[in-house]
């Protein structure tokens, strides 16, 4: 709230700063405002920037990393009855020494003797700690801020190039907003990379990657038996693909048939119809999907097995029958068919792009030869497409294993190395979503794992859209 | 023509005919998917927007109520003999009867009592009418959807419940109407009372920070890849690294914010901030690739004639070349934000799982967003919380359909061909 606060004042300022060297500029002008290198705006504006900016940014570094600064300013010395607590207990006392501090709730741990002086004397400290962070860093804002000024406002004059400054900070504001999106990848990496490595630390990556049993029971006592629970992926790649497998059999040839009628026979009329349809389609929020699949398809498909098993029992395919009459709800088949259904949209528009790419000289020549249109698609434009096609599918692919919602409604828990669509299966991401939502320390094995699946899940689908990407766009030029 | 031509001929027009029938089915079919999908969520969640709401008559037992120590009286048994004496019926040794009597209307009429008698403690020995939503199942059975022809085991209320539902029905104490309460509720245990305010404003506020953040650093980044930026290796990564970016999966970024947001600089677990900036990081991409291809098609025309009147290059892009290509940067940027409104996965890992009964108070505190209660709603076990997920649904894909329609009228509006 001070930071807001402290952040408008710096605004108001900076006005004060603009209007001051506008004036300034105006006056040098006397009259003549062709005499003047920029115009007095610039003038102003170079003024306002150096008040603002060194101060502003200065204020929001405080906002980001004071309250970790001042946490462990205030842990650097530990009194002696809190080291004798154990870890855990340890942590408490220090978040509710920095709770009383701020003013907020604490845990329900009330401290008595030794430590109840220990904790009042650390409260006060913290917050001593915390005032004098706010005013020296407010202090120095201001300071910063009149320097700006100070330093900034002499150095207008006629033939000052104000113009030229205020768009080297606009340059260097596009810049640093270009660069966020690589720090985004950095980011991505890192952070995957450094926690997959500490969860590599605990399970050897082999194991990891060619391990055919996942249970991340992770014991509540460490003298528990099965302490460590197995981390072999293997069966999570397995449901990942069988469900990509499911879903990628009912998008493609849906998708595809639909973008060749659409580019090579609907017409105007017919398109401006369709097409936008498909875009809500595609609009629909995937855990809207993910509700459609737990609670309409999953029963209608139990429900239709067994009918079909009821019918089986007793004859020539009784094994079959009695099994088609236990299959339960949550199944690959539920899953991959709704996100088959969410892709339709996405292969069609991407198909239907990449059809079109393809030059109509192509087509006039296959009809000049006598071909009906379907020959014309199936032997002219379909393979001068394939490529763009391919790689149209490949993203379906990639978008198909990312896919979080659906799989987390719809698949079910059990990791199970199956390639029957009719059980249920576990995927990469309904792990990592299990694994992260419950309540666990964020340093057992059990959150690490999330990571790294999530690094798994990265790299696949960059190797794949790297891969598309380029097929697309090398495929493209070719008719440019 | 020889016979063995015009076979082939027909052979032909046949494979012909089959093909076409094979587009028209993959149309026909995914349309389908479309109409099921809406078709089946309207159905089940249309019957939320009515509901019955019961008036009571209370007699305010001084017996059954502690004056010292109102809070801690049980109104939700007072109501309960009300309902039994309104309809002639005698508690039972047991309490059965008061316990039947209690699963058929909310306790928020508890709750109201209890209001009322704190304002006002001389209610105390009178009678009072209270209204307020009958219990969830009960709803259930005034809109037909738990029928009496189910084997009673089967459902949540007993053939007396019922009974005394149809006769509460018949002494005109029910009245139907607009389910008010579920547009200015937050979240509850109890599926009568729940709501989507909650979900609705910490949407906003989400929405809001994603805005704020992703539209002016995706615009700027855009504007410099576009206009600025020299053609070398380093551009050309940047823009490859954007557009795999834009294919990454959604849970990937909220990986990226539980260990960087979260565990790295201290953002609040749950909060719309901390959601807000996942989500720009998600939205980012899309911007900026949207912004470029506005900007590509401003002709470069408008760019020489503004460094013809002498402009600067940031005056040029600044003044003239953005101003025209708004219209096409607003419109990807409101299908992005759209496209954000609607994700789930990336906020369930920075912690926004949390049962939240109240409005969000701040942007740093726990708060709920639409697709997340969706989430919640549909993995409660009880019946009516299914119907009121349908009906959260609609109301996310009317905000999503009210973006999107802004987005294609802004395009068809200002959209210029050159």
């Amino acid at each position: 709230m001070t930071v807001l606060i402290a952040l408008a004042l710096l605004v108001v300022f900076s006005g004060g700063a603009y209007l001051l060297g506008r004036r300034r500029a105006v006056a040098l002008a006397g009259g003549r405002s062709a005499s003047l290198h920029s115009l007095p705006g610039y003038h102003g504006t170079w003024v306002a920037l150096w008040a603002g900016v060194p101060a502003a940014l200065i204020i929001i570094i405080f906002a980001v990393f004071g309250a970790r600064i001042e946490d462990a300013a205030l842990r650097a010395e530990v009194p002696a009855a809190v080291a004798q607590l154990s870890d855990e207990r340890q942590e408490v006392f220090w978040s509710d020494a920095g709770a009383m501090a701020r003013g907020e709730a604490q845990s329900e741990i009330t401290y008595e003797g030794e430590l109840k002086t220990a904790f009042d004397a650390k409260a006060a400290e913290g917050r001593r700690i915390g005032v004098i962070g706010l005013v020296s860093v407010l202090a120095l804002s201001g300071v910063l801020a009149l320097c700006g000024v100070l330093l900034a406002f002499p150095r207008l004059s006629r033939d000052f190039r104000a113009r030229n400054r205020v768009e080297g900070w606009t340059g260097i504001l596009l810049i640093a907003c270009s660069t966020l999106a690589v720090l985004t990848t950095l980011g991505i990496v890192m952070s995957l990379a450094w926690e997959s490595f500490r969860f590599f630390q605990s399970v050897p990556p082999l194991d990891f990657l060619l391990g055919t049993s996942w249970d991340p029971q992770i014991a509540m006592r460490s003298d528990q038996v099965a302490a460590v629970g197995a981390f072999g992926a293997v069966p999570l790649f397995a449901g990942t693909f069988l469900i990509m497998l499911i879903a990628m059999a009912v998008a493609a040839p849906i998708g595809l048939y639909s973008a060749i009628y659409l580019s090579e026979y609907a017409g105007p009329a017919t398109r401006s119809i369709v097409k936008p349809l498909l875009e809500i389609l595609a609009g629909v929020p995937t855990v809207v999907y993910g509700f459609f699949a737990a609670l309409t398809v999953g029963p209608t498909f139990r429900a239709f097995f067994n009918w079909i098993g009821g019918f089986l029992v007793g004859g020539p395919m009784d094994r079959l029958g009695q099994y088609l009459e236990t299959v339960q709800n949550q199944m690959a088949l539920t899953a991959g068919v709704v996100m088959g259904i969410m892709l339709i949209p996405f292969v069609s528009s991407l198909s239907d792009d990449i059809l079109n790419a393809v030059p109509q000289s192509l087509r006039d020549g296959s009809y000049a030869m006598g071909a009906t249109k379907s020959e014309t698609v199936k032997k002219v434009i379909l393979p001068a497409a394939l490529p763009g096609v391919a790689g149209a599918l490949m993203l379906a692919v990639s978008r198909a294993i990312g896919e979080t919602m659906i799989v987390t409604m719809a698949a079910g828990l059990q990791a199970k190395l199956t390639a029957n669509p009719l059980d249920t299966v576990t995927t990469v991401t309904v792990q990592i979503v299990t694994l992260l939502t419950g309540d666990q320390e964020f340093d057992s094995p059990k959150t690490l794992a999330a990571f790294g699946l999530g690094l798994t899940l990265f790299v696949v689908t960059l190797v794949l859209n790297i891969a598309a990407l380029a097929i697309v766009r090398k495929y493209r030029e070719q008719y440019d | 023509m020889t016979d063995a031509v015009a076979t082939r001929l027909k052979k032909r027009h046949a494979a012909e005919a089959r093909f076409r029938l094979y587009g028209r089915m993959a149309i026909v079919v995914a349309l389908s998917f479309l109409v099921l999908l809406l078709g089946r969520i309207g159905l089940q969640g249309y019957s939320t927007f009515t509901t019955n709401t019961v008036s009571l008559p209370v007699y305010l037992d001084p017996a059954r109520i502690d004056r010292a120590d109102l809070e801690g009286s049980n109104y939700d048994y007072v109501v309960a003999l009300s309902l039994l004496k309104m309809m002639g019926e005698t508690e039972d040794e047991f309490g059965t009867a008061s316990d039947d009597a209690m699963e058929l209307v909310s306790r928020d009429l508890g709750f109201q009592i209890l209001d009322q008698i704190k304002a006002n403690p001389a209610l105390i020995g009178k009678t009072i009418t209270v209204t307020g939503p009958v219990k969830a199942d009960a709803d259930l059975y005034y809109k037909g959807e738990l029928k009496r022809s189910t084997d009673e085991a089967d459902r949540k209320l007993n053939d007396r419940q019922l009974a005394w539902l149809d006769r509460i029905k018949t002494s005109g104490a029910v009245t139907s109407g607009f389910n008010v309460a579920f547009f200015t509720n937050a979240d509850s245990t109890e599926p009568e009372q729940a709501g989507i305010l909650g979900a609705v404003i910490g949407s906003a506020m989400m929405l809001l920070v994603t805005a704020l953040i992703a539209v002016p650093m995706g615009v700027m980044a855009a504007v410099w890849l576009e206009e600025f930026a020299p053609k070398n290796r380093w551009t050309d990564l940047i823009e490859v690294n954007i557009n795999n970016l834009a294919a990454v999966p959604s849970i990937v970024y909220g990986l990226l914010g539980l260990a960087v947001f979260v565990n790295g600089f201290g953002a609040p677990r749950g909060a719309a901030l901390t959601g807000g900036m996942v989500l720009a990081l998600m939205a980012l991409p899309t911007v900026i690739i949207a912004t470029r291809s506005a900007l590509k098609a401003v002709p470069p025309s408008i760019r020489e004639a503004a460094w013809g009147v002498g402009a600067s290059r940031t005056q040029t892009v600044f003044h003239h070349v953005l101003p025209q290509a708004m219209p096409g940067v607003m419109t990807g940027t409101i299908l992005s934000l759209a496209h954000a409104l609607g994700e789930t996965a990336p906020l369930l890992m920075i912690g926004m799982i949390a049962f939240n009964p109240g409005l969000p108070e701040s942007f740093t505190s726990s708060a709920s967003v639409l697709p997340v209660q969706v989430f919640i709603w549909e993995t409660a076990s009880e019946r009516a919380f299914h119907e009121r997920t349908a009906a959260a649904i609609i109301v996310l894909l009317v905000f999503m359909i009210a973006m999107n329609a802004a987005a294609v009228i802004l395009r068809r509006r200002f959209e210029r061909r050159w």
